[in-house]
């Protein structure tokens, strides 16, 4: 299938999902597709830098924050549309991706993954001593009463957009993911020094694929202050994302675009039953352990699963 | 301007203590990210286990928590030969450490810290000692005992821990691990179990600071994260895999933290660590005592 053509298929999909949703009466419904679907997007970004380079990203949650707190600073600074804030947000999380990944990524790999779970923290204390945003008191963020295309709540139009954030995520991705931009993550992923030997601009691809994965982060937490109203710098920065960013991917399988939205929507959903019959701490220790057991046993994760059994039919 | 000096010279007191902690907590490590080559991003995990272990034997038989870690290092010892084992035979085997041990440790991490909320709640913990309440006043500065003992058993670890590298035939061993693996195994060398036991004794130097972290602050399971850059921060800057550098390196951040909790305020802390962290990344990547 050309790009275009799954481009074309990916909106058609999420217009219809939001077109089905009208049917939707019950509102939990909708707070619960919108968290499961940032986390498709949120694992479907972590695995373009992850995934197809090889390069693990623990700052999920400090991408996402930067994605929620420039939404907030817009907000008490200018109340633009949401358009603006998302655009807005999504590239000054890619800029922070640029510019970490060129700091780090000269190194060895494992000092950008290092890099990335300090930066968490660092942003952390940045945003708890920046009053302009709330400081460590959280912000509050009103939902504006006026609803676009007749929608009745305003919830409505952030399951609406991210939806959309979602199909735009796994469109980038599966682009990446076909052109010469992924063969060439692919091959870092494989042996970086082959392909810097072949002439594979591998710094250029890896700070590109740190960009475009931090953007896409930072995009799936623009919507998060109207999403909550209130927002305190520990919701934002909260580790869960980063753990399930790198868990959803694992157990759904790295190497293609479809890994990470089955891994979301399958461990997305298991979490949102267990939150509400359970409780939530019990909600992360099994992410937890899923990760901790699928790195170990079923280290291709379920599309590993798929393919195996694809090779075992065509014999 | 009498002040200013009292000041300083108590920001530097600070530091020095609180750098002789963070040698503790950064030489695991030192020897785990800089001589084995095992990326442990959940040691602060298990230093936190340490500090909650020392609490409760301080809390139910009221022994000293130091010693108390101290009687129990064998049992981190041997978590951390267990942990090594199913790290090696699910990952480092394969060639697959750079991004699924990284995800396996940080797996650990995450699910230790839940673990314990579980059982503990988020209650902050603090330890008890005969010493805790003690300050010495020398002229305008403070000696608090709760940092001063810490500073001086983790000094005792720190150097008993490098003249255990360099002077025993096992310590040495270690450390050839750490500079060519291929060239041991090649002389007959089980470089497996040489990595094993020194991986646990990293493990062991967490659960012992754990308990020195419990005596200078209370604890909550999700502080644990906080460390995870300072380690680094420490290792890398000292120079991977060398104690006397993670001992400078710790002596660096422990008084710049407490410059700037004096002199900005408590909360900019944590930024600190970060920063000198990406700082060496980015001009000195292979640190200020580096190979």
């Amino acid at each position: 299938m050309s790009n275009r053509a799954f481009a074309a298929l990916a909106l058609a999909v999420a217009a219809a999902l939001i077109a089905a949703s009208t049917l939707v009466t019950n509102d939990y419904f909708f707070s619960a597709a919108y968290t499961v679907l940032q986390f498709v997007v949120l694992a479907t970004a972590w695995n373009v830098l992850g995934g197809y380079a090889g390069y693990v990203n623990f700052g999920s949650a400090a991408f996402f924050a930067v994605g929620a707190y420039s939404s907030i600073f817009l907000y008490k600074w200018a109340h633009p549309p949401l358009v603006v804030m998302i655009v807005v947000g999504t590239l000054a999380a890619a800029l922070l991706g640029l510019a970490v990944g060129y700091l780090t990524l000269r190194l060895r790999g494992v000092f950008f993954a290092i890099a990335t779970l300090a930066l968490a923290v660092m942003l952390f204390t940045f945003v708890v001593n920046w009053d302009y945003v709330g400081g460590a008191r959280g912000a509050y963020i009103l939902q504006p009463r006026e609803l676009p295309f007749g929608l009745k709540r305003y919830i409505h139009v952030l399951y609406g957009a991210m939806v959309l954030m979602a199909a735009v995520a796994l469109v980038v991705a599966r682009t990446i993911e076909t052109s010469a931009i992924g063969r060439g993550l692919a091959a870092i992923r494989d042996d970086e020094m082959a392909a810097e030997c072949a002439g594979v601009p591998t710094l250029r691809l890896k700070i590109f694929a740190a960009a475009v994965s931090g953007g896409l982060m930072g995009m799936a937490g623009t919507t998060f202050p109207y999403y909550l109203s209130y927002v305190e710098p520990s919701a934002a920065f909260n580790l869960s994302y980063a753990v399930n960013s790198i868990a959803m991917p694992l157990i759904g399988g790295m190497m293609t675009w479809p890994g990470p939205l089955i891994g979301a929507l399958l461990l997305g959903t298991v979490q949102q039953l267990v939150q509400v019959t359970v409780s939530s701490e019990w909600n992360l220790l099994i992410v937890g352990a899923l990760l901790v057991l699928f790195v170990t046993i079923a280290p291709s994760g379920i599309m590993g699963w798929v393919a195996a059994w694809k090779r075992r039919k065509k014999k | 301007m009498e002040s200013t000096t009292a000041l300083v010279l108590n920001a530097v007191i600070a530091g020095l203590l609180l750098g002789g902690f963070y040698a503790a907590v950064s030489v695991g490590v030192s020897i785990s990210f800089g001589m084995l080559d095992v990326v442990n991003i959940a040691h602060p995990a298990f230093i936190i286990l340490g500090s909650y272990a020392a609490y409760i034997v301080n809390d139910r038989l009221g022994v000293d928590p130091i010693v108390a870690s101290l009687v129990l290092s064998p049992l981190f010892f041997l978590l951390g030969m267990a942990i090594y084992r199913v790290y090696y035979l699910c990952f480092e085997r394969r060639g697959q450490e750079s991004l699924r041990g990284l995800a396996f440790f940080f797996g650990i991490l995450f699910i230790t810290e839940v673990a314990l909320i579980l059982v503990f709640g988020v209650d902050y913990r603090l330890a008890r000692a005969a010493y805790s309440e003690t300050t010495w006043r020398l002229g305008p500065v403070d000696f608090p005992l709760r940092l001063v003992v810490p500073f001086l058993v983790s000094l005792a670890m720190v150097i008993g821990i490098e003249a255990f590298l360099t002077h025993t035939f096992f310590g040495r061993a270690v450390l050839a691990v750490a500079q060519d693996a291929l060239a041991l195994r090649l002389m007959g060398v089980d470089t497996l179990r040489v990595k094993e036991r020194a991986f646990a004794l990293s493990i062991a130097t967490a659960g012992v600071a754990g308990a020195f972290l419990v005596v200078i602050q209370p604890v909550q399971p999700a502080i644990g994260r906080e460390y995870i850059g300072l380690v680094f921060a420490v290792c890398v800057l000292g120079g991977m895999g060398s104690i006397r550098g993670t001992l400078a390196g710790a002596f660096i951040l422990g008084l710049a933290e407490s410059f700037t909790s004096t002199f900005a305020g408590p909360s900019w802390a944590p930024a600190v660590s970060f920063g000198i962290l990406l700082a060496t990344l980015a001009f000195r990547p292979s640190g200020l005592f580096g190979r």
